[in-house]
């Protein structure tokens, strides 16, 4: 269906990314987003007390992550699209309600416009190592989607995949800007109402007496009620059959949670989302997401003017991350150059994929800043040899 | 200035002439928490140890080795600062360290939001700290968002114009004084001596103490920076802030009987205020009105009280907050 015209700015703006990520969302059809002040996202929540009473939905500012982590799942299950926004500190004290999210199976998004860490770390400056922190950081065994913006249009355009993907296979969906990405300003184009797809919320058909609350279809992905719609509703973040009701044996337990992390690893395929250049002819294969594929694409350009067969894998959906693509290349290039805002993080996915058919070599920043192209180009250069 | 108020002779004050906030701070000009820095250390003096966690006082330091404070700092997570606290004091008497004043020092976000609930259960369980809540009324470190420390009215970031903030604001002095901890007090930076005398009164009594420290925010406030010590004495003399403290949850002391001024000497003078109707100042002056009502009644009640019983003897020890 397409987008609510109430919530759409359509039109040239020249705004940071922290705003677009926040226009995305309300053009997404979000109409509940709770946050807390933590740099460098604050100006998301700033634009939503501003925003969303215009088009009929409310924001509350919580009195911490942990609230505003938790809100969010309640109005998703009175019915709303939601999102909570926050930075490092922030995500950490939402991990338990993450898992709360995957295992209750709500559609829900987490922006983390990331800064260095760990702790308070560099509050004001940019860092991509909360990647691992998402896919792992609750407890327990689930899968999740992560998207990676690198700049304000892609705040905009991917926050609304971010919303549909949640609504697809009812998971937490982690939309990982940095610092660089959220203040940086930038033209966004925002598209015509018609012109954007949103997919709704998975309603059931089904009478109360036959629904069965996690009853998973062909996609593993159950269908969904809101609370007093006249169905039985039992949410429980205890282990729990397909009524919903608490189930605590091992059985139970392999059935639910395999499915978890199945719905998402069964339909890896149809969530690839990168953005290749020069990989035809390549021998050594640059990959890279976020902030850290601007600079990146800089180095590439400059290796392929040097005569070097270098290609460009940009990662948009790093979660699930896209294995066989990343295999096939492994078996035609020499090498894979992975910079990225951490000490290695996503290189290790990288590694284990590649499992020695090509050399990985890490370009690792602690963050702060973003890389200097020829720390990048010197990789490159260096394996291309 | 349109109003003429009884001022101190800065060069009569009677404070401790040591100052252990130092030159080359990163406050803003004008800053309330600078100046109630530099007096809670006079009280206190150099066998202090600060907690700070996120706030501006997380800034306002100073990167080493240009850091203004003079005593040891730890600077802790923004939940946090009331336990942080209460692990230093327990590991200072394991040593056998009782001369040392643990000073938990918080901004209003991490006191009345986030620090919450840590701070209750420190102060359940009656841990042996000082606990300072500077409060400048919203989350100005990162740019003028609401805290539950926002008064009725007040534009920030997050309650723009027209959704001004329609809720009070929370009154942490009460709730700290119903877990009954043995002192929780008010204090102003423009009442430099009232604020002195009442750490070091903090800092003689075992078991948890609080003070709710109102500063002034020219940032914030959208106020001038030199009246920032004249806006935070109208803020007690029109009633909106008085001044108080509650001993054991029972014996109300207030300390100083205001001119009761009208609001809109207070309001006027800060931009955050600037939109409000007639109609809200009215209602800004009819709860301070009550709010005086209702604190003169509970100072009444707590005066015609009988002492709480005491507890068996054997257990007289461990609850501290029933005194002696």
């Amino acid at each position: 269906m397409h987008a609510d015209p109430k919530g759409v700015l359509t039109g040239l703006h020249f705004i940071d990314g922290d705003h677009a990520a926040c226009e995305g969302a309300i053009a997404a059809g979000c109409r509940f987003a709770a946050g807390y002040p933590i740099t460098p996202s604050t100006e998301v929540v700033e634009r939503f007390a501003a925003r969303i009473p215009l088009v009929g939905g409310v924001f509350i500012q919580m009195e911490d992550e942990i609230a505003s982590s938790i809100a969010i799942l309640g109005a998703a299950w009175a019915g709303h699209k939601v999102m909570t926004v926050t930075s490092g500190p922030g995500l950490s004290l939402m991990m338990e309600h993450i898992g709360y999210a995957a295992m209750t199976e709500t559609p829900c998004v987490f922006v983390d416009v990331q800064r260095g860490g760990p702790s308070t770390g560099l509050p004001t400056l940019p860092a991509q190592a909360d990647m691992m922190q998402v896919r792992w950081g609750s407890h327990g065994d689930y899968n999740v989607i992560a998207l990676s913006p690198n700049s304000p249009q892609e705040c905009f355009d991917l926050m609304i995949k971010a919303f549909n993907l949640a609504e697809l296979y009812r998971t937490p969906v982690f939309f990982m800007m940095d610092e660089v990405v959220g203040h940086m300003t930038e033209r966004v184009a925002i598209p015509r109402p018609e012109d954007i797809e949103v997919v709704p919320r998975r309603w059931t058909s089904r009478k109360p007496g036959d629904y069965r609350a996690y009853e998973p279809g062909e996609d593993l992905v159950p269908e969904m009620v809101k609370a007093g719609d006249g169905f039985r509703v039992h949410i429980t973040g205890l282990t729990h059959d397909e009524r919903g009701y608490p189930a605590m044996n091992p059985q139970a337990q392999d059935k639910l949670v395999r499915r978890l992390v199945d719905k998402i690893r069964k339909n890896a395929h149809k969530l690839v989302d990168v953005r290749g250049e020069n990989l035809e002819d390549a021998d050594v294969v640059v990959i890279s997401y976020g902030i850290t594929s601007r600079i990146a694409a800089a180095a590439v350009e400059e290796a392929r003017a040097a005569g070097r067969k270098v290609g460009h894998l940009r990662l948009v959906i790093v979660w699930p991350f896209p294995e066989p693509l990343v295999a096939e290349l492994a078996s035609r290039v020499k090498a894979f150059v992975v910079p990225e805002l951490n000490l290695g993080q996503m290189v290790r996915e990288v590694e284990r994929v590649v499992a020695g058919k090509a050399q990985v070599v890490s370009v690792p920043h602690a963050g702060g800043t973003v890389h200097q192209v020829e720390d990048i180009l010197a990789k490159i250069l260096e394996v291309a040899k | 200035m349109s109003v003429e108020l009884a001022t101190y002779d800065p060069q009569n004050l009677h404070l401790p002439e040591e100052d252990l906030l130092r030159s080359g701070h990163l406050a803003c000009p004008g800053c309330g928490a600078a100046l109630g820095m530099r007096l809670a250390l006079k009280a206190l003096g150099p066998k202090t140890i600060v907690v700070i966690p996120a706030c501006c006082w997380a800034v306002i330091n100073g990167p080493y080795p240009f850091h203004a404070l003079g005593v040891p700092v730890l600077q802790v997570a923004f939940e946090t600062a009331a336990v942080s606290a209460a692990g230093i004091r327990a590991a200072l008497a394991m040593q056998g360290r009782d001369d040392v004043a643990v000073l938990a020092w918080a901004g209003d976000g991490g006191t009345f939001d986030i620090g919450f609930q840590s701070l209750s259960g420190a102060v359940e369980r009656n841990e042996d700290i000082i606990y300072v809540c500077y409060d400048n009324e919203a989350y100005m470190n990162t740019g003028i968002q609401r805290s539950s420390a926002t008064p009725f009215g007040a534009w920030t970031t997050t309650t723009p114009e027209p959704n001004i903030k329609p809720e009070p604001k929370k009154n942490m002095v009460e709730i700290l004084a119903e877990h009954r901890i043995p002192y929780a007090a008010t204090a102003s930076i423009a009442f430099p001596e009232d604020f002195v005398r009442k750490l070091q009164k903090a800092r003689s009594i075992k078991g948890t103490k609080f003070i709710h420290l109102w500063i002034s925010c020219p940032a914030g406030h959208k106020s001038e920076e030199r009246l920032s010590v004249h806006i935070a004495r109208l803020a007690v003399e029109t009633g909106v802030f008085p001044l108080y403290e509650v001993e054991y949850g029972t014996k109300y002391t207030i300390n100083h009987e205001p001119a009761f001024l009208d609001v809109t000497e207070y309001l006027k003078l800060q931009g955050r205020f600037r939109h409000l109707t007639p109609e809200d100042v009215d209602f800004i002056r009819r709860s301070v009105a009550w709010e005086w009502e209702r604190l003169r009644a509970k100072a009444a009640m707590g005066s015609s009280l009988p002492p709480p019983p005491s507890p068996p003897r054997r257990l007289a020890m461990a609850v501290s907050w029933l005194g002696e």
